[in-house]
This record gives structure tokens, sequence and C-alpha cells, in this order.
């Protein structure tokens, strides 16, 4: 009985230290007052004035399109890595899979600080195409594991009858496997998009620093002096973000079959 | 003519032969059944008819034609697997219509086809439905159909009925049957189950591990197994071993079977056994003790004890109420029903 209370307590504790900070933030972006002084007036202005700073709309088109470009890379090279790990036999395939882990354990910190001394020394200038290679490399590894997660369910079968029937290898991949794989890709392509969205640091370190994304220019921002715009363009991204992995979640389970 | 022909054909695993030197004829229009205990090879042999397992050596032969470098999406074959592979995320409409729309037949003529083997298999009522929404038999039915669409030369099936319950397999192999014989298709089936082989079979071969030891019509076989492991294999089998003699075999006990010379062992089926108290008049005679008797309903089984051997014999229940519940009996049977065997 004491276990059910204290178990009950600590999903409270859990689920304040998690929600408590997003909704103050949401909370003061409807603040009037700049400098978060309470009583709370309701107020739309950094919306307003949002939606009139150049920077910050300049910023979040910067990250939405890097990120569904680097979704899309990394959701097909992710999907067809997946696909060969699950169908082929060859030398060196273990260590290969064994080489996708380390990405998701280093600290972002060092692989951004890495990539940018590595892409200096071949030659790749800082910009939106050297934010895509380091954004692929690092969602890569999340789609594959997600994906395989999805073909571990798949019946190799399934692929050698359709080859009986008459269906070549491109044909099986279309008809056959990929529509059996549509939620792990989807779900996959999510993890890539968020990887991309919310990265940082790589950002941070690749991007030529007159062409920010919108987790940059916060942090720049936040360093400058803090504006509620801030909290009001977070608060857009929170929302949007909650609805796709709502969507997401309606559209399959996560883990389960079917 | 024989449609399906496999020569030489060996394939080895890890050094093990799974294959070794097998040469068979699948007859045009038959039903052949491939019949052998688990790791005997013969889903191997399928595989490699179909194409999804290169041999070592040998080749496969289809309407004369060699076709090692044919892939198997072209070699024109239908198949069943055990688990149905049936695409789960379409109907059985669409499942039957894959290998149609693969060859580029649509329109009519692929609804027209589609309609024409749903009706074979009795499961039109059932074309918008999703495999999940069906029972074991008529996924079953669904994977033949889908197998057949496409009017392959040879239809190869991989135990396709071990899944199903038995009062249900008894049923499927008259309608697996009856389809055969309606599509007249060469098919060759693998199997564990000597009954459903010899039910469903115009010919049989049975392997052993890796080697083809028997072939030929059900009947011949069952009646002339070449070895102890056949005759045991498929049906029961009395194995009784003796000492070679110029006459023939000389069993314990005294009995000269007339059996051609260098036999060392023969089988008797239990059903050619007859049982007596009193000493028989005929030639093949032998003298056991009665250890225990099996009721199963109309028939019987009496098992006996031969020199620390156990026999079997089967009977009407009834012909078998004269006999006592132990003690010594003769066995006798035809000179037609010794089965002389090679090792």
């Amino acid at each position: 009985m004491t276990l059910r209370i204290a178990g009950r307590l600590w999903l409270a504790l859990v689920l304040f230290f998690l929600y408590a900070p997003i909704l103050a933030m949401a909370a003061m972006s409807f603040n009037a007052s700049p400098f978060y002084q309470l009583p709370f007036t309701f107020s739309t202005e950094w919306y307003v004035k949002l939606a009139g700073n150049a920077e910050i709309l300049a910023a979040s088109w910067q990250s939405v399109w890097i990120a569904v470009v680097v979704t899309v890379i990394a959701t097909v090279l992710g999907t067809a890595a997946s696909l060969a790990f699950f169908r082929y036999k060859f030398p060196g395939k273990r260590l290969l899979q064994a080489l996708l882990f380390p990405p998701i354990a280093i600290p972002w910190l060092i692989t951004g600080t890495a990539m940018l001394i590595f892409f200096f020394a071949i030659g790749i200038p800082r910009g939106a195409p050297a934010v895509i290679v380091g954004h692929v490399a690092l969602a890569v590894p999340y789609v594959i594991v997600v994906v395989s997660a999805r073909l571990a369910g798949f019946d190799p079968l399934l692929e050698e009858a359709a080859r009986s029937l008459g269906a070549t290898q491109w044909t099986i991949t279309r008809r056959v496997t990929l529509p059996f794989l549509a939620p792990g890709v989807i779900a996959g392509g999510l993890f890539a998009f968020a990887v991309s969205f919310d990265q940082f640091v790589v950002s941070y370190f690749l991007a030529e620093p007159g062409d920010m994304t919108l987790p940059v220019l916060i942090y720049t921002a936040i360093r400058k002096g803090f504006t509620p715009e801030i909290n009001a363009i977070s608060t857009i991204i929170i929302v949007v973000s909650m609805l796709v992995m709502l969507l997401a979640a309606r559209g399959f389970r996560f883990g389960g079959d079917r | 003519m024989a449609e399906v022909r496999v020569e030489n054909l060996t394939k080895r695993y890890a050094g093990a032969p799974a294959l070794d030197d097998v040469t068979l004829d699948f007859p045009d229009g038959q039903f052949f059944g491939l019949l052998g205990p688990s790791g005997s090879g013969k889903t191997t042999l399928l595989r490699a008819i179909a194409g999804f397992v290169t041999p070592d050596a040998g080749r496969v032969l289809m309407g004369g034609q060699p076709v090692e470098h044919v892939p198997v999406e072209s070699r024109q074959i239908g198949m069943v697997f055990q688990s149905y592979a049936l695409f789960p995320n379409m109907t059985v409409a669409e499942n039957v219509r894959f290998g149609l729309d693969v060859r580029r037949v649509s329109g009519p003529e692929a609804a027209r086809r589609v309609g024409e083997v749903l009706d074979l298999v009795q499961l039109r009522p059932y074309a918008a439905r999703k495999p999940h929404e069906l029972s074991g038999g008529q996924r079953q039915r669904v994977a033949m159909a889908r197998a057949i669409v496409t009017r392959p030369r040879v239809l190869l099936l991989d135990e396709p009925l071990s899944a199903l319950d038995k009062s249900l397999r008894l049923d499927m192999q008259i309608e697996l049957r009856r389809i055969q014989r309606e599509v007249g298709i060469t098919t060759i089936f693998v199997t564990h189950d000597q009954e459903e082989a010899l039910t469903l079979s115009d010919r049989i071969g049975i392997l052993r591990d890796g080697r083809l030891i028997a072939e030929g019509p059900p009947r011949a076989v069952y009646a002339a197994p070449p070895d102890a492991f056949t005759a045991r294999f498929l049906g029961e089998a009395n194995v009784l071993t003796g000492t070679p003699e110029p006459g023939g075999l000389r069993l314990p006990g005294g009995t000269l079977i007339a059996v051609p010379q260098g036999t060392t062992a023969v089988a008797v089926r239990p059903e050619h056994i007859a049982l007596s108290v009193a000493e028989p008049a005929a030639h093949n005679r032998i003298q056991a003790r009665l250890v225990g008797r099996i009721f199963a309903g109309a028939m019987g089984t009496c098992v006996l004890d031969w020199h620390g051997q156990q026999l079997k014999v089967t009977d009407r229940d009834q012909d078998m109420a004269h006999l006592p519940d132990t003690g010594p009996v003769w066995l006798s049977w035809a000179d037609d029903k010794t089965i002389g065997l090679k090792d």
C-alpha cells in the first residue's frame, strides 16, 4: 500500500519536473510583462512581435528545411541499411552493426567538435551542407535501430513467396516489405526529424555564423538578453512537436505489432 | 515425359551432405510425395527445384531444359509454404492477384482468373478479407489459389498441412488432391507424415540422410521396401534378422525363410501375420511369446516377444478373441508377404 502511494508520488514528481518548466514558459509567452513579472496579464504581444521578427523567422525556416532534408536522406539510408542487414550475410556485418551504436552514446559535444575539426581538415566549409551531413550522420543510427526493430517481426518467407510468384527484388521491396515496414520507417523518420530539429551542438559548430538554425539562435538570444519572443517561438515548437508525435502515436503503436 | 527432373543433385552444408547424388523424375501432371524424417534433405531438394538453394553439383531440369541460370522469379513455379506466407497487408483477392500483377496480367483477364481460382478453392465470398481474419484451413486454400493462379509448370508444397489440426488435415488432404486433379498440375509435395504421403501421392520418394533410398507408386514401395529403414518408416514392420545359408535365411529358433542368397534380414508387415496357439502348417512360421494386447476399436494389436525382440501383429479384434492373454503362440505368413531387405 505504501509502495503504491510512493509510486504515485514518484510519477507525479517526474511529470512535474518534465512539464512544469514547459507550462511556465508557455504561460510566460502570454504574459504582457517582458520581465516575467506577476500578476499575469494576458497578452499576445510576443506572438505579434515574433511574426515581425525576421531573424527568428529565418532561423525557423532554416531549421525546418534542414530537418526535412535530413529526414529524407537519413530515412532512405537507414531503411536501406536495415534491409541489407536483414537480407544478406556479408563479412564484417557484425562489426558494422556494432559500430552503429557508439555514435548514439558519444556526447554530441564531442561528436560536434570532432566533425568541425574533420570537416575543416578535409575542406568542407561551414554552412548548411555541412550541417546536413552532420545531422544525417547522427540520425541514421536511430533510423536503423527503429526500422530493424520492426524488421525483426518480418517473416522472410514472405519475400520468398513473392519471389516464387515471379516478383523481382524491387517489386518485393515495394509491394511486400515496405508496406510491412511503413510504421517503423515513419517512426524512424520522426526520430531523424527530431534529432535534426532539436540539434544544437552540431549545428552550432557547423553552421555559418549568419545562417543559424532555431536552437542556435535561441542560445545566442539568451546570451544577448532574453526576450519573451523566444518563449513564444518555443511554445509554438512544443505544440507542433507534440501534435506530430500524437498523430504518429495514433497511427501506430510503438513497439507493438500492427 | 518428366516436366521436372533432378540429376545427381548434391548439396553440402558445413561439410554434411543435405543432398547426396539424388537423381529423380517428377512425371508430368502427377502428384509426387517426398517423404523422409527431419534432416533427410527433402526440403533442401524442394528448395533446389525452386531455385532458393544452389546445388554444389548436379542440375535441375524443367521441360528438358537445365535451369541453373534461371532465377527463382523466372522459373514459373507455384509454391505453398508451411506457414502459408500470405501477405498480411493485402486482401485474399490481392494476395491471389499478386502473381498476375507482376506478370502484367491486368483488368478483366486478371479479375476473371482470380475469380476462377477463388471458386476452385471455394473462397470467393472471402475475397475482401485480410489473412488474419481467416481460419488455418482458409489460409491454406488462399496459399494454394495464389500458387496456381499463374498456371505454373510445377507446384511445390512444403509441408502445407502440418500447421493444421488432425481432422482439418484430413479434409484438406482430400481438398488438395481435388484441386491438383482439376488443374492437372505436376505437384511435388514434401512431408514427414507417411500416411499423408501414401494417401495423396501418385508416386513417392523416400529420402534419408540426403540420399534417395526408394521411389515408386506408394503401394509398390510399401509392399517392397528396399531396406529396414524404409520398411519401418513407411508403416509398421517386423524386421527379422538371421544367418544367411545356401537355402535362404536361417532365423533364431531354426526356421529357414526362402529368400535370395545373401539376404541378412526380412520384414513382415503386422497385418500379414496370422496368430495361432497350435503349430500352423505354413512354411514361414516362428514361435514367440504373447506379452500384451492393445485394443483400438475395430482393429487390435498383439505385442510379442521373440528372442528378446518386440514384434507386432495387427488383425480385427474379434479374430484375436480366441488367443490367451499371454503365453507361447505361433506366427505364420504367406511366402509372398516376406520382404527381403538389402542391409
